[in-house]
């Protein structure tokens, strides 16, 4: 991944002149977002906001749990990625989010307006079932025509206010010609409405004002704990993808100035940073380099980069400086043309009909049905409108959906809950179900099983000497390999040779002086050795011949756990790479993986899913790249890693949070049992319809035996989704 | 019957008041970290004067 330093305001990264003279003028403060998928206790809480507290210049920091967030303020020259380090030094993972990211108090606000009208429709049916009590109990004549007068002046303004977000669906629904679920409430509580002013007008027995508040309550219930779920899931996740500067340095009469990537035209010069990403397709002028591919392709292995290079957008830039000629720039980039595989791969989601969907295509027909006969049949047997209605009325509140309203949202609540505290995030509403029907997983390796930065494989096979110079001519460069180097022989405890005259050249390697000898450590062509098929760095002392450090990509934690769970749950396990054919048998190997594929190409990766979906497969695709999106976006579900490329995280339906691969058995698990839960729950609301809905027709109903049955069954979808946490 | 013109205005201010307070604790964000919360209560770092 880039990493970009950023200060907290984009505009100051604009314009760094503007920003010493906003600092000078008035010193403000940065309020700064940090993830933290690994907290769980009062321990970590204790320790991570000692930590931030501690680290200077900070002002006031709090975690939120339920979030897994903390929030920071702190003076302007703080910037998160040492509040990460310091973290990090704690033993804690974290990321910054994109504090200033509108979506968070967007959906907080719709969050708090659904718990708004819960509490009034909660407090409003407590009054007017007090008041239905009295009634049922026995309650005659005057009193109770003033107790359902009383109910009637709670209930309309309160049905008014609280019941709105029904009424819009219903009225959305059936303007565009379809029935939703929100049709039948709607109706339902309208029809209830109407017929009880009707009867407490002329002085009835049956008043159904307390069955109308409780359904709206209900639903209420339910649709809040479908939006809290959710909207933690979207936001994380909108502010994860928040990460990603796009900005670029053009190159304007001899300065770098810097420019939006929205704003650079074919044919203009682009300076590329070591650790910088390549903003558009070009062909390079200047400047020497190795190009990090593996986001694109799956490659592990940097590709040597010199003048008349071409480069993709998307590709890394590791060691020198590059000067570019844009040749393609915006929608033209093969960036772009990419992203565009995935508009064509026919989306998996899109295809899955939901449960709680197929459920109201059932349902929203047959109770209106139901109803309308029910009037009819009366009203051709009684001649009476008011005894006809009255009964229709109690038909559709007894049929009406409150269980079913509850069935999903209580049990994706708890299921979402449970993998939000194994640190993967839901983002879709239907990829529980869909997970739960997986039965073949796709993986991608670079970035996904393996973490995409490498490890030495053969120190021991080199001497004292020879480990103290690598070690002191791997701390002169910043390439991944002698980073890798550097921490790996660090932590042996070798201590750096003494060299001379160190310096990098780029995209061949470093090269120093050392007792009057010269030493490098670099690539195989440039020290004299042949290239091999693994990853290695060469050692070459003076005339002697070179030798390799071989390095290989290490694996995520937790990979081999997920992979030997998911074959023991009987799944079965492919991997497909980009990359070359040698890295990826060994990690087959190693995990265990028969069924493998090397240099696949991004449409290749695809088509291999829409082969197994036509097979009758039903395909979990786990990747993190740009040559992954259009697989993510054909299979079945998707995961991608908090690592993953921003457009790889926005196809996937879940988000692993934190580093660990070892939770995705254990979602599918969870996923499944999930769908269960969801059928019992249809299973027991229909139950109750079938044991009420004769007592409605043949007008045995009463408003009492409406408000139980449709506590109770909502009460026990509840309890049943509980049982999921 | 009569208790009932004092009963019934005593309810519907009860179920007011706990309407009301319910709005309070929601407007002053006390919902947004419910398990943060149930687990700070077990810490033994007190803080005297907490901004929020």
């Amino acid at each position: 991944m880039t990493t970009v330093a950023l200060s907290a305001c984009p505009a100051c990264n604009a314009a760094p002149a503007a920003e010493a003279l906003a600092t000078r003028a008035a010193p403000r403060d940065v309020k700064l977002t940090l993830s933290l998928p690994t907290i769980h206790c009062s321990a970590c809480i204790a320790t991570v906001e000692r930590v931030l507290n501690g680290h200077p210049g900070v002002q006031g920091a709090r975690v939120n749990l339920t979030l897994k967030r903390a929030q920071v303020d702190a003076d302007a020259e703080v910037s998160a990625e040492d509040l990460v380090a310091a973290l990090k030094g704690a033993g804690y993972e974290a990321h910054e989010l994109d504090a200033g990211s509108a979506a968070v108090t967007a959906t907080d606000r719709a969050g708090r307006d659904l718990l708004m009208r819960l509490a009034v429709a909660g407090f409003a049916s407590m009054n007017v079932m007090l008041l239905s009590v009295s009634v049922w109990s026995g309650a005659e004549d005057a009193t109770r025509d003033l107790f359902h007068w009383i109910s009637a002046f709670i209930t309309l303004p309160t049905i008014a206010f609280a019941a709105q977000p029904f009424f819009r669906n219903a009225w959305a629904a059936l303007s565009a010609r379809r029935l939703n679920m929100d049709v039948p409430i709607t109706l339902a509580i309208l029809l209830a409405l109407a017929t009880s002013l009707w009867e407490t007008m002329l002085s009835g027995e049956h008043a159904y004002f307390d069955a109308a508040l409780t359904l709206t309550f209900f639903l209420l219930a339910g649709r809040y704990l479908d939006h809290r779920t959710r909207a933690i899931a979207r936001s994380a996740a909108e502010e994860l993808t928040a990460l990603e500067v796009p900005r670029a340095w053009r190159i304007v009469d001899g300065h770098e100035v810097q420019t939006p990537v929205a704003e650079l035209c074919v044919g203009d010069l682009i300076r590329v940073r070591p650790g910088a990403r390549m903003p558009v397709d070009g062909e390079i002028i200047e400047g020497t380099s190795e190009l990090d591919r593996s986001l694109l392709t799956g490659e592990t292995l940097p590709v040597a980069a010199a003048p008349g290079t071409q480069v993709s957008a998307g590709e890394v830039n590791l060691t020198g400086p590059l000067t570019l000629r844009a040749t393609a720039v915006g929608q033209d980039t093969s960036l772009h043309r990419m992203a565009d595989l995935v508009a064509i791969a026919e989306s998996g989601r899109s295809r899955y009909t939901s449960l709680a969907d197929s459920a109201a295509k059932l349902y929203a027909p047959g109770v209106h049905i139901l109803s309308a006969l029910a009037f009819v049949g009366w009203y051709l047997y009684a001649w009476d409108v008011r005894t006809a209605l009255n009964i229709a009325a109690a038909v559709l509140i007894i049929t009406c959906p409150c269980a079913l309203g509850l069935a999903v949202p209580a049990v994706t609540t708890a299921a979402s809950g449970r993998l939000f505290r194994r640190g993967m995030l839901v983002k879709h509403e239907t990829a529980l179900e869909r997970l739960a029907q997986v039965d073949t997983v796709v993986f991608d390796k670079t970035g996904t099983l393996t973490t995409g930065t490498p490890t030495p494989t053969n120190l021991d096979a080199h001497d004292a000497d020879s480990r103290a110079l690598a070690l002191a001519l791997a701390e002169g460069s910043a390439h991944p390999l002698s980073r890798a180097l550097t921490e790996a022989l660090r932590a042996e405890g070798v201590n750096p040779a003494g060299l001379t005259d160190i310096r990098e050249i780029p995209g061949h390697g470093t090269e120093a002086t050392w007792n009057a000898t010269r030493v490098r450590l670099g690539r195989a062509d440039w020290v004299g050795a042949r290239t091999g098929v693994e990853t290695s760095a060469w050692l070459a002392i003076g005339d002697t011949p070179p030798k390799p450090f071989t390095f290989t990509d290490s694996l995520r934690p937790g990979a081999a756990e997920a992979v030997a769970g998911l074959k023991a749950a009987g799944h079965r396990v492919i991997l497909i790479s980009g990359d070359a054919e040698a890295p990826v048998r060994r990690l087959a190997d190693t995990l265990g993986i028969d069924d493998w594929t090397a240099t696949a190409l991004p449409g290749d990766k695809a088509a291999r899913i829409a082969a197994l979906q036509a097979e009758g497969a039903n395909v979990l695709m786990v990747g993190d790249g740009l040559n992954d999106t259009a697989a993510l976006t054909a299979a079945n579900v998707s995961i991608s890693p908090a690592s993953a490329l921003d457009a790889a995280r926005v196809a996937s339906d879940i988000v692993l949070l934190g580093t660990d691969l070892s939770p995705i058995p254990d979602a599918l698990r969870t996923a499944t049992r999930a769908t269960r839960r969801i059928r019992e729950n249809f299973r027991i609301a229909t139950l109750y319809n079938v044991i009420a809905v004769p007592l409605a027709i043949a007008g045995l109903a009463t408003p009492l035996i409406a408000a139980l049955a449709m506590s109770i069954s909502s009460i026990t979808v509840s309890l049943n989704a509980l049982r999921l946490r | 019957m009569d208790v009932l013109v004092w009963l019934i205005p005593i309810s519907l201010l009860l179920g007011g008041a706990g309407l009301i307070g319910f709005l309070y604790t929601l407007r002053s964000n006390q919902y947004d970290d419910p398990e943060g919360d149930a687990q700070r209560i077990l810490s033994g770092e007190y803080d005297d004067h907490p901004k929020r």
